[in-house]
């Protein structure tokens, strides 16, 4: 077996400007579009409207009892026929394959930080909300100015673990065959017959990078946690 | 726009004509399931092994097993899936790396998944004995010493059947993982549920149906899972212990 690592350097600028791109627009967009919808679901979740919070606790147990590559197939077949509904057209619409992952990574994920944010917001101390109502705040002024904030930093090094997973999971987009870092290394992989040079090195840069990230989220959790 | 739903073609046969398209889907859950059990008993051996080693208080171990840790925990499972596939043949010696390509097909791609998928969970069970076993009082450690007992009688007898009694609704949600996950063995040609929803879904056009079916599977799976452990739970529960690690949020699938 003869190694040629120099397939690397061949097609390291289309790797990272068109898979690692696709990789961390991918992450950071699911990532926000997560958290959003993912404390939204919370509130609901923790809300006293029955209807609103059996919704929620479905939601989230549904997806996190399905294995995300089902989920993902789901979606990319769903979403043009769910777009053509909304649209009243008569045919599914075309949506391009980033549209898809985003909708669905988007909506997947936000099952799992919406756990990591209910767990967020009933670590403050219930007092807390009770002296924001006494001080006569409304239920939307209470969370977003005393609940949630406190909520957000107490969570912060969860959420941005669970960040570090979805920018792994992202790899999953293969299935649907997205040029994703992963899915470029692959293509590559394929046409120069590298699949063994191309994987060691992909598994490399998520290696370095994850490491790196969740060294990072380590030191942060050193900084930012409240002594009590 | 209109979609054409027709449940009757689970009763219609699969183009490779071993059966119906039902039975094709209940064969790949005995896939998922097999591949599941045998990732599952890999991953709790190498984990608790791990996990224990981890608390031992020697700095070379620790350091050791805390790079096994990283290692299995910063590659996304996909990636790892790749590389027991297909470049972990290449790197052993020639005769063994060919015996395992010539691997008639079910067992060339369920050997690499079960090896993948067991050291992926094995950081993840690891994670959670370790935790549990830091989570004991200290004084155990030391009673169990102080009776006579040497480091692997106080971990056999004193730690362990207390940890293990702790740790089991994490574990239950990790089993439930690992159950998920053997569904990435699809892209390297294991015809598991999800592998065989997807096939059923290019065979007949029948998308929707297809994937209903393979998500009602899981969800089934899930419930069945779920009971039979919290009536475990419930046999070994330790009566004043109320909750235990699992009620501190975790990052993860």
């Amino acid at each position: 077996m003869n190694y040629d690592f120099d397939v690397i350097a061949r097609s390291w600028q289309y790797l990272f400007k068109e898979g690692m791109t696709f990789t961390l627009t991918l992450t950071a967009l699911s990532m926000v579009g997560g958290v959003v919808l993912g404390t939204a679901l919370a509130l609901m979740r923790l809300s006293p409207i029955k209807p609103l919070s059996a919704f929620a606790g479905a939601y989230v147990n549904l997806m996190r009892s399905l294995p995300l590559v089902l989920v993902i197939f789901w979606f990319f077949f769903l979403v043009p026929w769910l777009g053509a509904w909304i649209l009243g057209s008569k045919d599914p619409i075309k949506v391009g394959a980033f549209a898809s992952a985003l909708i669905t990574f988007t909506l997947f994920e936000a099952a799992f930080f919406c756990e990591i944010m209910r767990a967020g917001i009933q670590s403050i101390p219930s007092g807390q909300i009770s002296a924001a109502y006494a001080i006569g705040l409304n239920y939307r002024q209470a969370m977003s100015f005393v609940v949630l904030p406190q909520a957000f930093r107490n969570m912060l090094p969860v959420l941005l673990t669970q960040s570090i997973i979805l920018f792994q999971d992202t790899s999953l987009v293969y299935v649907i065959s997205s040029t994703d870092f992963l899915g470029a290394a692959s293509k590559v992989a394929n046409r120069d017959s590298r699949l063994l040079e191309m994987y060691t090195f992909a598994a490399l840069v998520y290696f370095v990078i994850c490491s790196l990230a969740s060294w990072g989220v380590r030191r942060l959790q050193a900084r930012t946690a409240i002594i009590r | 726009m209109k979609y054409n739903w027709d449940w009757h073609i689970f009763a219609e046969l699969e183009p490779g004509a071993s059966g119906t398209y039902l039975a094709y889907l209940i064969g790949g859950l005995g896939w998922t399931v097999v591949t599941a059990l045998l990732a599952w008993t890999l991953a709790l051996a190498l984990g608790v092994l791990v996990g224990t080693l981890r608390t031992l208080g020697r700095p070379g171990i620790e350091k050791a097993c805390l790079a096994y840790t990283e290692l299995f925990r910063n590659i996304p499972l996909l990636v790892q899936m790749f590389l027991w596939y297909f470049v972990f043949p290449e790197l052993l010696p020639q005769a063994w790396g060919d015996a395992i390509k010539q691997m008639p097909p079910p067992w060339s791609s369920l050997v690499p998944a079960v090896l993948c998928l067991g050291l992926f969970m094995s950081v993840r069970v690891a994670e959670q004995v370790r935790s549990g076993i830091q989570a004991l009082p200290r004084g155990q450690r030391m009673a169990g010493l102080a009776v006579g007992l040497t480091t692997w009688q106080t971990y056999r007898y004193v730690l362990l059947p207390v940890v293990f009694r702790i740790i089991l609704p994490p574990l239950t949600s990790e089993f439930l993982n690992t159950i998920k996950n053997t569904s990435l063995a699809l892209t390297i040609g294991l015809m598991e549920l999800t592998g065989r929803a997807r096939a059923m879904q290019e065979f007949s056009f029948h998308v929707f149906e297809a994937f209903a079916a393979a998500t009602l599977i899981y969800l089934l799976v899930n419930l069945c899972v779920v009971l039979a452990m919290r009536k475990l739970e419930n046999h070994l529960r330790l009566p004043g212990y109320i909750g235990s690690a699992s009620n501190a949020p975790q990052a993860g699938h």
